[in-house]
């Protein structure tokens, strides 16, 4: 859980910046994975916004999460490209597999369109999936 | 010996960064470079000049063997994909180090910064117009005109904003440029800064390309001394698709949600922060380091009526040859896709080419003798957009295309504007009731209908197009939407 201190922080480190907030968020989202309400305040009072004006941000952008969510992410590719090299018969693979133990995003494209279907986890990327390559990666998470 | 791999996305997707392990692990020293483009051929492993492709940890000793013959290419630079491009914004791709200024500068980098710092902002913006470059973003707009506007725009302050929020699938060329040609981007951010007398400049970075983001910050922090006085600062979106409009995209750079702006006023007159901003895509500022190198002439040659100079086509999909594809306007649609792609992947008939990203219109095989140019698409309901090309087999059904086009648009509108907002949602309960075949004739009325409000009523290309894709569906390929549906079901 966030301390006042840690958010202070964070806002502190994007004093110079300009049209600091989504940076903001970032660090706070990439730190705690998620944004609080009581986060959503505290920025709102540094930045001299209302708390209505981030929340609308952060609900806003499909990157910022409102509620905790510890659980291991796939972020599967569902755009044109990749349904095209069969993306959806994989989703549904990958959606048995996952149970709930792995939480499954969809992402509509890594840039990876000519080695589909693909896949993000973390920062790592991932081309070429069918059912065998998925179902190794989600045995590691 | 010097084994050279690429370190761009697609590459390490596909296991780079394993085969380049191996390598090391053998004692022979790995150079990362950019990747040329072949995507089918990644990891691709080039020795002395020599291909081998796709590679894997497990290959590596029979290429040091020499008894890899199925996986070597011959001479990479001799490989037909490549010799028959004209690459232009490319000329690097495979061929330097990412982050390396010595090979920058070694193959004619920064010679239009010097050329531009020499003749001044008007000179530079009448070279610019006399190359004839459009906006490679999608909307074709002449860059030049656009830069004057900001030149000649009063404002204490001045901003270029480079949209890098490359969203539409089937693209993936501003990725590889900013991954494998950082600094090219960069001095055409310079350069553009220099023509308006903009101090400072912003690229706009989707967040799901990582290996993007870590480049441009890394090359931004190497270049800063040669483009001073001139700044860039590297942002990160937060995965919103229409963060990719220009007026949503400096909403988000603002800090505010990525809502698109009525126009006018232009972003050109009151742009990020109320300042006069030149918004310009990643290929766009990247083709003007050649223009100022090389003159206004030798990039106008290239090209179509007018659609001058070259366009990084993405090759995607269900592609045999799938890969970055730069060359001059004018070529067709088949020539890509059937010549120079091979087809379809899955060796199954070519049913559908979907051309500009999710927006974009879907063809058949029977207009593949449409050239590659603005007008041309323009002329049969289609668009060129970032240039993508997403090749789909005789297994797509064109309805739940169209059900996926109002689907995303759902997803992904921001929410302003009422013909994207509701249309959208509406759109795909419609085509839900067409595929289950309840009143087919009244219900494709009504989705046309709804097209013709959103085209018309939607304030930027998200409600906007999305009738491009769906519509050319129900065109193109009415046996996937009509009674013979249900006939053949």
């Amino acid at each position: 859980m966030e301390t006042g201190s840690d958010i202070a922080e964070i806002v502190g480190a994007h004093a110079d910046c300009e049209g600091p907030l989504l940076p903001i968020l970032h660090d706070v989202q990439a730190r705690f994975g998620w944004v609080s309400e009581a986060s959503i305040a505290q920025i709102a009072a540094a930045l001299n916004l209302s708390r209505a004006e981030v929340s609308g941000v952060v609900s806003f952008y499909h990157d910022f999460r409102r509620t905790p969510d510890p659980r291991p992410v796939i972020r599967l590719c569902r755009a044109e490209s990749c349904q095209a090299r069969g993306s959806e018969p994989l989703a549904a693979a990958a959606a048995t597999l996952a149970g709930e133990r792995i939480r499954i995003e969809a992402v509509y494209c890594l840039g990876l369109c000519s080695a589909g279907p693909a896949a993000m986890i973390g920062g790592d990327v991932h081309a070429r999936l069918d059912s065998e390559r998925i179902a190794a990666l989600m045995a590691v998470l | 010996m010097q084994v050279r791999i690429s370190d761009d996305a697609l590459a390490i997707a596909c296991g780079a960064d394993r085969v380049a392990q191996r390598f090391t692990e053998l004692g022979h020293a790995v150079v990362r470079t950019s990747s040329w483009g072949m995507h089918w051929l990644e990891p691709l492993v080039e020795l002395d000049g020599i291909g081998y492709g796709p590679v894997g940890p497990g290959d590596v000793d029979a290429i040091m063997a020499g008894t890899a013959d199925h996986l070597r290419i011959g001479a990479i630079a001799d490989h037909p994909f490549l010799a028959s491009q004209t690459r232009l914004t490319f000329a690097r791709a495979g061929r330097t180090r990412p982050l390396s200024l010595e090979d920058y500068a070694d193959t004619g980098g920064w010679l239009g910064l010097h050329t531009a710092r020499e003749i001044g902002g008007e000179a530079i913006v009448d070279m610019l117009k006399a190359s004839g470059l459009r906006g490679r973003g999608g909307a074709g707009f002449p860059a030049g005109i656009k830069w004057d506007t900001v030149r000649l725009a009063r404002g204490h302050r001045k901003y270029i904003v480079c949209n890098a929020d490359e969203g539409d699938s089937g693209t993936f060329a501003d990725r590889m440029l900013m991954e494998g040609d950082p600094f090219c981007l960069i001095e055409g951010m310079a350069i553009a800064g220099l023509a308006v007398g903009a101090g400072k400049g912003f690229v706009y970075i989707r967040s799901e390309y990582p290996h993007a983001i870590a480049k441009m910050r890394a090359a931004a922090l190497l270049a800063a001394p040669l483009i001073a006085p001139f700044e860039i600062e590297i942002r990160v979106g937060a995965g919103a698709y229409v963060c990719g409009e220009e007026t949503s995209l400096l909403n988000s750079l603002e800090g505010k949600r990525g809502e698109v702006r009525a126009k006018p006023p232009l972003p050109a007159i009151e742009g990020l922060f109320g300042c006069p901003t030149v918004v310009n895509n990643v290929l766009t500022l990247a083709a003007v380091p050649f223009v100022l190198a090389e003159g206004a002439q030798a990039y106008a040659e290239y090209g179509m009526g007018r659609s001058r100079g070259t366009m990084p086509i993405q090759l995607a999909g269900n592609i045999r040859y799938g890969g970055l594809y730069e060359t001059a306007f004018g070529v067709t649609l088949g020539q890509l896709v059937n010549d120079i792609g091979g087809g379809t992947a899955s060796g199954r008939p070519v049913r559908a080419v979907q051309v500009g990203g999710p927006l974009g219109a879907y063809f058949p095989p029977a207009l593949f003798d449409t050239p590659f140019d603005y007008e041309a698409f323009t002329a049969v309901d289609g668009l060129i957009g970032h240039g993508g090309i997403t090749v789909f087999d005789d297994s797509v059904d064109m309805a739940a295309q169209a059900r996926f086009a109002f689907e995303f648009c759902a997803i992904e509108s921001c929410g302003k504007c009422t013909p994207c907002r509701i249309g959208a949602v509406r759109g795909k309960e419609t085509i839900d009731k067409l595929i289950s075949g309840d009143s087919v004739a009244s219900n494709l009325a009504l989705v046309s209908d709804l097209c013709e409000t959103m085209k018309f009523g939607s304030l930027c290309a998200l409600g906007g197009f999305t009738p491009y894709p769906v519509m050319s569906a129900i065109t193109h390929f009415p046996e996937d939407f009509g009674p013979e549906r249900q006939a053949a079901e």
